[in-house]
């Protein structure tokens, strides 16, 4: 014998009335000025690499690495997470965010060893993206391949 | 011992609050509650290896104060009965290794402190037990590592996201002596309307709330009138919002008054906790100095007491599952 | 003005692809993995149908900074590879292309927790 008055579809539309939405201007402004923050950032790296005389392959890998030091660096002194809350989508999408779901694993289950704590958990968030990111791309060099003949 | 209608049980003989204790975190002890905590710690690692070896020292150091206050041993303590949100209940049970009682390691998420009393005092008052050690206690770090993301990434909670409360509450229950006396215990059911936010703990727990609470007014024939306050544990701001529309909607009285939820209590809204505190520990503690100190003040003499538990597992919520939840309500009565 | 423009070319481009990740954020319950995983699959797809290349000459860092960027550097390290190796460089150019950013991020991660200890949320 059920006393709920509402079913479980009237308790869902209820429940979604009740709970408050994300401040949404607020958030896309933060997410643009962070966000555009950070990849101005990679070309002011981008445009220093080019005075250290790096190539048009290497300059690219140069900035990379850079940013991904930054968001390793800050994400150990514990700033990162706050960037983070403060600017969501504007911190995780750059690459800095991918250096920083990497680091933090990392760091978090340390006392879990080296082997099972460390180097597996280095994966958790970057193992999905990495996984799907190169079979994708495989995906488009064989479908590439198969179609070259044509295409030309 | 005797029942009352379908869930609730009247105890005989019963049991009294011999002593309580309730101790709370760093954020917790900025919060509006921070004079009412019997102790407030100064690090959140306790001086320990790690966050699940810190929240093991934090309940064995509330237990062990409880016991002081009640001017007993270790060797005293019939039972202790209790547990925390780490994988098998890790926390309680290292600690309990530590204390050397006699151990029950309970799991009710959130619940698990109103669980532990609702059986303790079964126990006394069938003459099983002369006394019980009841406790729980959860750790924001230990929590969030386990059911949610690592501490350093950099992630945004929505609004109904609630914060784990690093906090430890501990109450004797002896079968003799004086202190606040628990009068009956209702034993709740899992019900799951589903709710699969896995954030929205709140939403998930309001019905089972409102099962147990309906369930024990109407099993001891009393209304919300007969109560100077109904507790919950660990709603939060939305989901207290929501058992007040589901008491509407079923024709409950439920004077929004006289209903004080722990989680959405522990923080004020500047310390940014979005929904409200969450976790064993939160209601544990509260209830444990917040509450007890006010009904042993004679402020408050009757209090309904409820602990409600968002059943899930990381493993559940990642399979799509939606979450159960669950909620005990015990009867708190001033001497 | 000259030497300002690529700036302000990647900080708006830049900001706008996070906008669109923010958008998924508030608007929806995916998850920041499933997110993340979307953005670099989207880069990939968007690179081989030629609409992320244009993006990027644009833009610069503010198109290769984003996961998008990533998945850009992916798909075209495996045309590369194709052209180059056939067929089997589908396989072997889109992880030589982005090794770099991959090993750092390894190399990094390794020697932060050696460094850094995990600390409390404030």
């Amino acid at each position: 014998m059920s006393r709920q008055p509402y079913t479980a579809g009237q308790y869902q539309h209820l429940v979604s009335r009740v709970t408050p939405s994300s401040r949404m201007l607020v958030g896309y402004v933060r997410a643009f000025w962070v966000g555009g923050a950070i990849c101005a950032l990679g070309q002011l790296i981008s445009a220093w690499a080019e005075t250290l005389k790096l190539g048009e392959v290497t300059n690219p890998m140069f900035t990379t690495s850079v940013l991904i030091l930054i968001g390793t660096t800050l994400t150990g002194l514990g700033v990162y997470d706050r960037i983070g809350k403060y600017a969501g989508a504007g911190s995780a999408i750059p690459v800095t965010g991918f250096a920083n779901s990497v680091a933090a694993p990392a760091i978090e289950f340390q006392r879990e060893g080296a082997i099972t704590g460390v180097g597996a958990r280095l994966f958790t968030l970057a193992g999905p993206v990495l996984a799907y990111g190169i079979a994708s791309s495989v995906l488009v060099g064989v479908i590439y391949w198969a179609l070259r003949g044509w295409l030309l | 011992m005797s029942r009352a209608g379908g869930q609730t049980i009247v105890y005989e003989n019963p049991p009294v609050i011999a002593a309580h204790r309730g101790v709370a975190g760093r954020k917790e002890g900025q919060g509006p509650l921070a004079e009412w905590f019997d102790a407030i710690l100064e690090d959140d690692l306790l001086g320990q290896k790690s966050w699940e070896l810190a929240e093991s020292e934090m309940v064995r150091r509330c237990a062990r104060d409880t016991l002081d206050a009640a001017g007993l041993s270790a060797g005293g303590v019939d039972a202790v009965l209790g547990g925390d949100l780490n994988n098998q209940i890790i926390a309680t049970t290292f600690a309990a290794k530590k204390l050397g009682a006699p151990f029950l390691g309970l799991y009710g998420a959130c619940s698990t402190f109103v669980e532990a009393l609702t059986l303790g005092a079964a126990l006394i008052s069938g003459g099983d037990l002369r006394n019980a050690l009841c406790c729980a206690s959860s750790h924001f770090c230990t929590a969030e590592r386990q059911f949610r993301f690592p501490l350093e990434l950099g992630t945004q909670r929505p609004p109904q996201a609630s914060w784990t409360a690093t906090a430890c509450g501990c109450a004797l229950l002896s079968g003799g002596g004086h202190g606040i006396q628990v009068t009956s215990g209702t034993l709740g059911r899992v019900i799951d309307l589903n709710i699969t936010d896995a954030n929205h703990m709140g939403a998930a727990m309001a019905p089972a709330v409102f099962d147990t609470l309906t369930a024990h007014l109407t099993d001891t024939r009393q209304s919300a009138d007969d109560y100077d306050l109904i507790v919950t544990g660990d709603l939060g701001w939305i989901g207290r919002d929501l058992l007040l529309q589901l008491c509407r909607k079923a024709g409950v009285d439920m004077p929004a008054d006289k209903l004080v939820d722990c989680g959405a209590s522990l923080y004020s809204q500047a310390q940014d906790p979005h929904a409200g505190g969450s976790g064993c520990g939160c209601v544990a503690s509260v209830s444990c100095s917040w509450i007890m100190k006010r009904i042993e003040s004679g402020e408050l003499s009757r209090v309904l007491l409820s602990g409600s538990g968002a059943m899930l597992s990381p493993t559940s919520s990642q399979q799509g599952q939606s979450i159960p939840g669950i909620c005990y309500a015990v009867s708190l009565e001033g001497e | 003005m000259e030497t300002i423009m690529p700036f302000l070319k990647a900080f708006v481009v830049g900001g706008l692809i996070c906008c669109v990740g923010q958008a998924l954020i508030m608007n929806t319950k995916l998850t920041n993995a499933r997110i993340l995983v979307l953005f670099v699959v989207s880069g990939v797809f968007l690179t081989a149908l030629g609409l992320y290349k244009p993006l990027v000459d644009f833009a610069g860092a503010g198109a290769t900074v984003p996961l998008t960027g990533f998945g850009y550097s992916l798909a075209m390290g495996a045309i590369e590879g194709v052209n180059r190796y056939g067929l089997i460089g589908a396989f072997v150019g889109g992880v030589t292309r982005t090794a770099a950013g991959i090993t750092a991020a390894v190399v990094f991660g390794l020697i932060n927790a050696l460094l850094f200890k995990p600390h409390m949320k404030t």
